[in-house]
């Protein structure tokens, strides 16, 4: 499934706020690949998608995305990547179509394409009855799912999610991963930080752990037990684990 | 906890809460609570001053007056109490909608109908200390050089406040009643805000009609009024004879306010939470769009048309829209007026228009520049932040022509040169204002709109100094052009100020 071209390649990430936040991070990922970040809170994980998605400047270090240098030529690394972050931003005097026809002119789609991968989305995230209704009357999962459709209507190549499935129902959370299954098989990278750990295990290709704003394990399921040193653990048995060493050790 | 102790209780926790909610409205919410109350103290000794100026002169006057007087003094009453009431109908409303802690109440033991009454309680206190704080610098000259007996102004302030807090309470349950829990919120906000200004236009829409002038004055000692005046012990007369010192009546009115909102607190409580119940139960009314397809454009265009159609459904858009168009309505009648005589009044709509157009541009700046319910999504888009800022400028731009330029139109038929002046100090102060936002923006949702004066108050009075500002100098253009040189200049220096200490110089 996976290519050896990079989607992201950090390198010497830095930022710093009363204390490092990130720490001179290294971090490459595969095109292609589903990638899960994990890390206690604090740890640095938004902080790190926030530089990569254009947020915030980072004080050190180079961004690359897909081989677009994101600090010397953010609009050309913008055009490929989508960002959701973990509190749905969207506008509750808009429909999820008028948020969805919007977000394709941003970003410069023609709208013959736009409004076919518009409702197709917003219909297999289940929210066909609601097309044309304002988002204002929306529950927190609906507002996410709309969200997330804004940030796919434009065929991304690079998707960050801070934490989307907070707030989703059991079948809505289904849908959603089934979507980002999806794009991964068709090329597309994701990348995702998440606190349900079982997510992370069944859908990630490699997996990083960050604390303090550094790296502390990354690899397949498989590559981190054998770091660990154990073959049946879970992967909370070894995030546990690894941050309570990581804590220790600081 | 006994019942009594119990409602204490609550009293102490209502009052708290307005205190703290008044202190974030005074500090911005940066906790600066020894500052604020110094602040507060320095500015009501500072309102002395004014306070002298003002009512000084009628230290004198001892009922009965001549009709004008008597006049004059009942709107200036009444005036008040509108103002009162239409600052009562958003608490009420803020109350019903925004309290985080309707919930913990409604889920309470505690009996809804005492808690609710408490409220009322605190609503109308809150409105009658906010209406006495104000008053109380004009009563104090009164009373320091006119005696005692001008301290039935106090009672005067306060029966005000209880019976606007009555009145305003009554006005929301009604709306409820009849137009349903949803709509209730927007259109609160449009009666508050046109009750607060309704008074004085509709004075100057007669003053236009009867006498071609804007002042309000002009209609209440006009002989008309007199001549239609009841007569001297009319009960129409009596808050003015109270604040002249008539204790007696004073202590009436004050018997009178305080049983009306009795009787509000006793019909109302009750149903108080059905009407929080029902509001919970309707959070928001599902809009239903028009189903459209899809247009094409630049990337500058999706932002153009995303900003439009959110401000054309913005309730507080429409509020300041219409309160616009109201403040517009006598110096547009006055123009129409000027077609068929020779009215050099007719100058004055110039300052008029361009302090609307000054002060409506401020607000829908701060709405398109910082109040974007979606940053993350516009920093993300694939497009530089300066054309992001100009496509919002634009919008300003666009929007505030489309509600002037009719006005402009109809004032080159008038009169070219100041039609051409009035445009050009539209133009001036649109700009201004939204440059004052963008120095000073600070990212903020649309629904903060209402404390968007309180985040930077070296703002506020940028925008409002940059309004007054082009509008005296667009007066003085057309009359002294010498002296619209110095206005214009101060209103420059007044700008490049608010530039030096802005968070960005750009």
């Amino acid at each position: 499934m996976t290519s050896q071209l990079s989607a992201l390649a950090l390198r010497g990430l830095t930022k710093r706020f009363d204390r490092p936040a990130v720490d001179a991070l290294d971090l490459t990922i595969h095109v292609g690949e589903f990638y899960a970040l994990l890390g206690p809170n604090g740890a640095g994980k938004t902080t790190t998608l926030r530089m990569v998605a254009g947020l915030l400047r980072p004080d050190a270090g180079s961004v690359s995305i897909l081989g677009v240098d994101a600090l010397a030529d953010p609009v050309a690394a913008k055009q490929i990547m989508a960002w959701v972050s973990d509190e749905p931003m969207i506008y509750d005097k808009l429909t999820p179509l008028e948020y969805l026809e919007f977000v394709a002119g941003l970003w410069g789609i023609d709208p013959r394409t736009s409004e076919k991968s518009a409702r197709n989305l917003l219909i297999s995230l289940g929210l066909e009855p609601h097309l044309n209704e304002r988002c204002e009357g929306f529950s927190k999962g609906m507002r996410q799912k709309v969200a997330l459709a804004g940030a796919l209507v434009h065929d991304p190549r690079l998707i960050i999610l801070d934490e989307p499935l907070t707030g989703l129902d059991a079948l809505s959370a289904r849908h959603v991963k089934g979507l980002l299954q999806e794009r991964v098989r068709t090329g597309c990278t994701v990348i995702m930080t998440t606190h349900i750990l079982e997510v992370a295990e069944r859908m990630a290709d490699r997996i990083g752990v960050i604390a303090s704003g550094r790296l502390i394990a990354e690899g397949t399921l498989n590559e981190l037990r054998e770091q660990n040193g154990r073959n049946d653990t879970t992967l909370e048995d070894m995030f546990i684990a690894l941050v309570d060493t990581e804590a220790a050790a600081a | 906890m006994s019942s009594t102790a119990h409602l204490t209780w609550f009293a102490r926790h209502e009052f708290r809460l307005a205190w703290r909610e008044w202190l974030a409205m005074m500090t911005g919410g940066r906790r600066r609570r020894n500052r604020a109350v110094i602040g507060l103290l320095v500015f009501a000794a500072i309102l002395h001053l004014p306070a002298y100026a003002v009512v000084a002169r009628y230290v004198d006057l001892r009922f009965p007056l001549d009709p004008s007087s008597l006049i004059v003094l009942t709107a200036t009453i009444f005036l008040s109490w509108a103002l009162m009431l239409s600052q009562a109908i958003e608490s009420v409303t803020r109350v019903f909608y925004a309290r985080a802690d309707l919930d913990l109440i409604m889920s309470s033991p505690a009996k809804l109908t005492n808690i609710f009454s408490i409220r009322i309680a605190a609503i109308a206190l809150t409105v009658s200390s906010m209406a006495l704080l104000l008053s109380t610098p004009f009563i104090d000259v009164l009373v320091y050089l006119g005696g005692p007996r001008w301290l039935a102004g106090f009672g005067v302030v306060l029966a005000i406040g209880l019976s606007a807090a009555a009145a305003a309470i009554a006005v929301t349950a009604f709306l409820f009643r009849v137009i349903g829990p949803s709509r209730t919120r927007l259109v609160a906000q449009i009666v508050s805000a046109v009750i607060g200004a309704g008074f004085v236009i509709a004075l100057q829409v007669v003053a236009v009609l009867s006498y071609g002038t804007l002042s309000r004055f002009a209609f209440l000692t006009s002989d008309t009024a007199a001549r239609i005046a009841p007569a001297p012990d009319s009960l129409i007369w009596w808050p003015a004879r109270a604040s002249l010192g008539d204790i007696e009546i004073m202590l009436l009115l004050l018997a009178a306010a305080l049983v009306l909102l009795g009787v509000v607190m006793a019909v109302f409580a009750p149903r108080f939470a059905d009407t929080v119940a029902s509001v919970a139960a309707n959070p928001a009314a599902v809009t239903q769009g028009r189903a459209r397809a899809f247009r094409s454009g630049s990337r500058q265009q999706a932002l153009r048309r995303k900003e439009f159609l959110l401000l054309r459904r913005d309730p507080w858009l429409l509020s300041q829209s219409l309160m616009q168009m109201l403040y517009l309505l006598p110096p547009a009648l006055m123009l129409w007026r000027s077609f068929s005589g020779t009215s050099t009044a007719i100058v004055l709509i110039t300052p008029v228009i361009v302090m609307a157009a000054g002060q409506l541009a401020g607000g829908l700046a701060w709405l398109t520049i910082s109040g974007e319910d979606a940053p993350d999504l516009v920093a993300t888009a694939p497009l530089p932040p300066s054309r992001v800022t100009r496509a919002k400028i634009e919008v300003v731009l666009i929007a505030i022509a489309t509600v002037f330029a009719p006005l402009v139109v109809a004032l080159t038929f008038a009169s070219p040169q100041q039609a051409a002046v009035t445009a050009i100090a539209i133009i001036i102060a649109t700009a201004s204002a939204a440059a004052v936002q963008l120095w000073f923006r600070a990212q903020a949702k649309r629904s903060q709109f209402r404390r968007r004066q309180t985040s930077s108050r070296i703002a506020t009075f940028a925008e409002a100094f940059s309004s007054i500002g082009w509008a005296a100098t667009a007066a003085l253009a057309l009359t002294i052009p010498v002296a619209a040189l110095v206005s214009g200049i101060m209103t420059l220096l007044t700008l490049a100020i608010a530039w030096k200490i802005s968070p960005r110089q750009i």
